[in-house]
C-alpha cells in the first residue's frame, strides 16, 4: 500500500471539514531547497548516528527517524516562533528540525558534557526551553498528555501559540491519548496531534494492534477532525500543518493529522526487522523517498544543478562529521554532576 | 582513503558476534543503505548496511567466523577513484577508521561504554531552614485542617497568577471533600478547573502545562486515583529537570487525602508516603496540624520542584491554632519537635501523630517521657533532627498507618543504625500498618490500623519497661 496521496482523496466521516483543499503547497525554490536540506541533515545525522552506535559511541535504546524525515520538516515549516513541539522517543529528527543543534543532540547521544542534557537524558531524553522542544520521552503514550499541557498553558495565557503533540500509530492505543483528546475538545486547546503512522508499532503492523486502523478517525468520538496526509511528500505535510496550526490558532480546538509515513529501519538498533518483507522497504525507498522526491522536482525544475545538491550534500555531511567528531571527543560528564539537576 | 568498515554493536549489550554472510564480494560497488553482509547478535541476526558509497575493496573477516570482537575491521571499502593499491598501505585506514577518529589522548579516552570507576561523589546535604519566629502577640487562630489548606491555596492564588488548581470536583462541587470551597467564585473558571475523571490524562495536562512555568495545584480526589496517574508523576514530573539538565522542570503540587479514612476498605484506604519518598526528583509533604498544613502548602505551591502534598480525610475536621499572620510559610525538609522529653523518640507524620500524642500522653502517666517528633516532611527527611533527638534518648519508635514493608520507618530505622548505632540502646521498632490489604469489616479494620496501645507498648519495649 502506497501512502494516500492527501488529505482531500480519502473519504472523510469525521467532524465538519473545513480544509480548503489545497492540498499539496505550492512550494517556491527556496522552500525546496529547504525542505531538502533540512531532511538531508536528518537523513545524514541518523545514519551516522547507527554508525556510532555500531562503534559502541552509543548506549542503550537508539530510534532512528530514517524514512519519516518529510512529516517534522513539513511541520516544522508550518510553525511560528513561539509554537511549541513535543514527541516520544523517536525523537532526534523533531530536535534537528526544531534547530538544536547536531552537535549537541549526537553528544547527548554519546552522554558527553557537551549533550543538550549534559549527558544525563540520552536518546529519548532531551529537551530545549530555548527551542520550545518540550522532549524527548520515553514512556509511549506520556507526550500526548503533556502536548495537552503545552496547549493548556497556551489558553491559560491567552496567547496564540500552538502545540504540536507527535505520537505513533503504537502510541495512538494508550489510553491516556483519549482522555487528553476528551479534554482538547473539551476546553478547545491550540494542539495538533500528529499520529506518524510509520505502519509498525516496534514488530506489530497496525493491523495487528488496531481495530480501526484509521488513525485520523480516531478522534470522532470526541468531534475532533482528522486527516490523513501522504506523510512521505513534504508538500502535503506542510500544506496539512498550515491548515492545521491556522484551525486551533483561530481558536477551534484539537485537529489530528495522521502523517503515513515510514521508516526504513528497524524499530531500534537491535531489531533485525523480519516482520516485514524486503520488498516493501525496497518498494518505499525506490518509490515514495521523501528526499528523492524533493531531489527530482528540484533538477526537474531547474532549481538546482547536479553540483549544487552536492554542494549541499557536502555542508550537511560536514555538519554531521563535526557533531560527531564532537560527540566523540567531548569528555563524560564530571562525575559532580550526578547529584546536580535533580531538584532545584 | 579507504574506509575500514567495521564489526558493529547491534544491540546495548552485544560485545562479539558470528559474521555470518557476505551478500557483497570484493569488487562489488555499493551504495549507503545496501546490505553488505550479516551478523548474529545475541539477540538475533542482524543486516549490516553500508554508509560510506565506494567498492569493496578487500574482505578482512571471512564469511562464518565467529565471535568477532565488536570494531575489528571487517572490510575496507575504496572510495571514489582509488584502486585497490591504496590498500597497501591501510596503515593509517588502521588507525584511523572513517568514522571513529576519536581526537582524545589515549589516556583520557572514554571507553565507548561507560568509563572509568570513578569514586561515588557524596550526596550533597541541603540545609533547610528553621521555622520562621512567630512575633509575640500574634493571634493564634482555631482552624480546621480544611479551612487552612484553603486558605493557602486562596492566598497564593491571590499573591501569584501562574497558580490554579484543577481536579475532579473543584469547582461547581466546592470539593468533593471541600477543601477548594469558595474558590471558583472567587478566582473563577479559568484558575478552578473542574476535569473530567481522567486522573492519567490531567496529571498529564498539568505537568505539561508546569513544564511551561505555570504552577497547577492539582487535586486527586483521593491519592489512591492517582495510582492511574503515576507514570506522569514519576516519569516526567520528577524526572523532567534531571533528564533536561536542568532546563527545565515540573513547579506543581499534587495533593489530596491519603491514607485510610473509614470504612471504606481495601482500595480506598492506602498511604503513600513511602512510596513517592522512593523517587528523587520528588518533594514528600505530610502535615498533621492545621498551622503545619497552611504554612507547608503555600511552600509547596511556591516550590520550583514537584511536591507530592498528603492529606488525610480524618484530619480535614481537626482544628488546631493557627497564627495570624499575612505570610505564614514553613520550610519543607524540616522536622517539628511537637512535645520534648527525655527517655525515648517516638517519630511519626500525618494522622500517625494522633496516635504518637496520645500514647505519650499516656507514658507519661507512667513516668516515661518521650520525645515526639513530627517529620512534615518525608522526603527530602529531616534526619538530622531525628538522630539528634536519638543520640540524647537512645530509643526510638516510629510510627505510621502504611504498610510495614519498605516503609518510612524501615527507612529512619536504617538512617539511624548508620549514623547513631553507638547512642541505641535498644533495637529500634517500627509501628505500621499491618501488612494486609485494608478490610471492610469495623473490627478488623481497626486490627488492621495502628493503635495507641501498639506504640505505647512499643515504648516500654525500647525502654525495657
Amino acid at each position: 500500500m502506497a501512502p494516500r496521496k492527501s488529505a482531500s482523496t480519502s473519504s472523510r466521516k469525521t467532524a465538519k471539514k473545513d480544509f480548503n483543499g489545497d492540498i499539496i503547497a505550492d512550494f517556491s525554490k527556496e522552500d525546496d531547497l529547504k525542505a531538502y536540506r533540512e531532511m538531508l541533515l536528518i537523513r545524514r545525522f541518523e545514519e551516522k548516528a547507527g554508525q556510532l552506535y555500531g562503534m559502541g559511541f552509543i548506549g542503550g535504546f537508539c530510534h532512528l527517524y530514517i524514512g519519516q524525515e518529510a512529516v517534522v520538516v513539513g511541520m516544522q515549516m508550518a510553525l511560528k516562533d513561539g509554537d511549541q513541539v513535543i514527541t516520544g522517543y523517536r525523537d532526534h529528527g523533531h530536535m534537528l528540525a526544531c534547530g538544536m543543534s547536531a552537535r549537541g543532540v549526537m553528544a547527548e547521544l554519546t552522554g558527553r558534557r557537551g549533550g543538550l542534557s549534559k549527558g544525563k537524558g540520552g536518546s529519548m531524553h532531551m529537551f530545549s526551553k530555548e527551542k520550545n522542544f518540550y522532549g524527548g520521552h520515553g514512556i509511549v503514550g506520556a507526550q500526548v498528555s503533556l502536548g495537552t499541557g503545552l496547549a493548556f498553558a497556551n489558553r491559560y495565557r491567552g496567547n496564540d501559540n500552538v502545540s504540536l503533540a507527535y505520537f505513533g500509530d503504537g502510541a495512538a492505543n494508550q489510553g491516556q491519548v483519549y482522555e487528553s483528546f476528551n479534554m482538547a475538545a473539551l476546553w478547545k486547546l491550540p494542539v495538533v496531534y500528529i499520529i506518524e503512522n510509520n505502519r509498525y508499532a516496534m514488530g506489530t503492523a497496525v493491523s495487528r494492534a488496531s481495530a480501526q486502523t484509521d488513525f485520523s478517525e480516531r478522534g470522532a468520538s470526541f468531534g475532533i477532525p482528522g486527516y490523513q496526509v501522504d506523510g512521505m511528500d513534504v508538500r502535503a505535510v506542510k500544506a496539512a500543518g498550515d491548515e492545521a496550526v491556522e484551525h486551533c490558532r483561530s481558536g477551534k480546538g484539537p485537529i489530528i493529522l495522521e502523517m503515513l509515513t515510514y521508516r526504513y529501519r528497524g524499530h531500534s538498533m537491535s531489531d533485525p526487522a523480519k516482520y516485514r518483507s524486503k520488498d516493501e522497504v525496497q518498494k518505499m525507498r525506490s518509490e515514495h523517498d521523501p528526499i528523492e522526491q524533493v531531489r527530482a522536482r528540484l533538477l526537474d525544475k531547474g532549481w538546482a544543478s547536479e553540483d549544487d545538491l552536492k554542494r549541499i550534500d557536502k555542508d550537511v555531511r560536514d555538519i554531521v562529521a563535526d557533531s560527531a567528531d564532537f560527540a566523540q571527543s567531548d569528555p563524560e560528564p564530571d562525575v559532580s554532576e550526578l547529584y546536580t539537576d535533580i531538584l532545584l | 582513503m579507504p574506509v575500514e568498515i567495521l564489526m558493529p554493536a547491534l544491540s546495548p549489550t552485544m560485545e562479539e558476534g558470528t559474521l555470518s554472510k557476505w551478500l557483497k564480494n570484493e569488487g562489488d560497488a555499493v551504495k549507503s543503505g545496501d546490505v553488505i553482509a550479516e551478523i548474529e547478535t545475541d539477540k538475533a541476526t542482524m543486516e549490516v548496511e553500508a554508509v560510506d558509497e565506494g567498492v569493496i575493496g578487500k574482505i578482512l573477516i571471512p564469511a562464518g567466523s565467529e565471535a568477532v570482537k565488536v570494531n575489528t575491521p571487517i572490510a575496507v571499502l575504496l572510495q571514489d577513484g582509488e584502486s585497490a593499491d591504496a590498500m597497501a598501505a591501510p596503515k593509517a585506514a588502521e588507525k584511523q577508521p572513517e568514522a571513529a577518529t576519536p581526537k582524545v589522548e589515549e589516556a583520557e579516552k572514554p571507553t565507548q561504554q561507560g568509563s572509568a570507576s570513578a569514586p561515588v561523589p557524596a550526596a550533597p546535604k541541603g540545609e533547610v531552614a528553621a521555622d520562621p519566629d512567630i512575633p509575640a502577640g500574634t493571634e493564634m487562630v482555631a482552624t480546621t485542617v480544611r479551612e487552612a489548606l484553603r486558605d493557602a491555596m486562596a492566598e497564593e492564588m491571590r499573591r501569584d497568577g501562574d497558580v490554579f488548581v484543577m481536579g475532579e470536583e473543584v469547582a461547581e462541587y466546592q470539593g468533593a471533600y471541600k477543601i477548594t470551597q469558595g474558590l471558583l467564585q472567587e478566582f473563577g473558571a479559568r484558575r478552578v478547573i473542574d476535569t473530567p475523571i481522567t486522573e492519567h490524562g490531567f496529571a498529564g495536562v498539568g505537568v505539561g502545562a508546569a513544564m511551561t512555568g505555570l504552577k497547577p495545584i492539582v487535586e486527586f480526589m483521593t491519592f489512591n486515583f492517582a495510582m492511574q496517574a503515576v507514570d506522569q508523576i514519576v516519569n516526567s514530573a520528577a524526572k523532567t529537570l534531571y533528564m533536561s539538565g536542568g532546563q527545565m522542570g515540573a513547579p506543581i503540587v499534587f495533593r489530596g487525602p491519603s491514607g485510610a479514612a473509614a470504612r471504606v476498605a481495601a482500595q480506598h484506604s492506602q498511604c503513600y508516603a513511602a512510596w513517592y519518598s522512593h523517587i528523587p526528583g520528588l518533594k514528600v509533604v505530610m502535615p498533621y496540624t492545621a498551622a503545619d498544613a497552611k504554612g507547608l502548602l503555600k511552600a509547596a505551591i511556591r516550590d520550583p520542584n514537584p511536591v507530592i502534598f498528603l492529606e488525610n480525610e480524618i484530619l480535614y475536621g481537626q482544628s488546631f491554632d493557627v497564627p495570624k499572620l499575612d505570610d505564614f510559610v514553613l520550610p519543607i525538609g524540616k522536622a517539628r519537635i511537637h512535645r520534648e522529653g527525655s527517655d525515648a523518640t517516638l517519630v511519626s507524620f500525618g494522622i500517625g501523630m494522633t496516635y504518637a500524642v496520645k500514647a505519650a500522653a499516656e507514658l507519661e502517666k507512667e513516668g516515661i517521657d518521650v520525645e515526639v517528633i513530627d517529620l512534615r516532611t518525608i522526603r527530602p527527611m529531616d534526619l538530622p533532627t531525628v538522630i539528634e533527638s536519638v543520640k540524647r534518648t537512645g530509643r526510638l519508635v516510629t510510627v505510621e498507618e502504611g504498610f510495614p514493608q519498605s516503609s518510612v520507618g524501615d527507612f529512619i530505622a536504617n538512617s539511624v543504625q548508620r549514623e547513631a548505632f553507638d547512642y541505641l540502646d535498644a533495637p529500634v521498632i517500627t509501628v505500621a500498618g499491618k501488612d494486609v490489604p485494608m478490610p471492610y469489616a469495623a473490627n478488623l479494620e481497626k486490627l488492621a490500623l495502628p493503635n495507641v496501645g501498639e506504640v505505647v507498648q512499643a515504648v516500654k519495649a525500647v525502654c525495657y519497661k
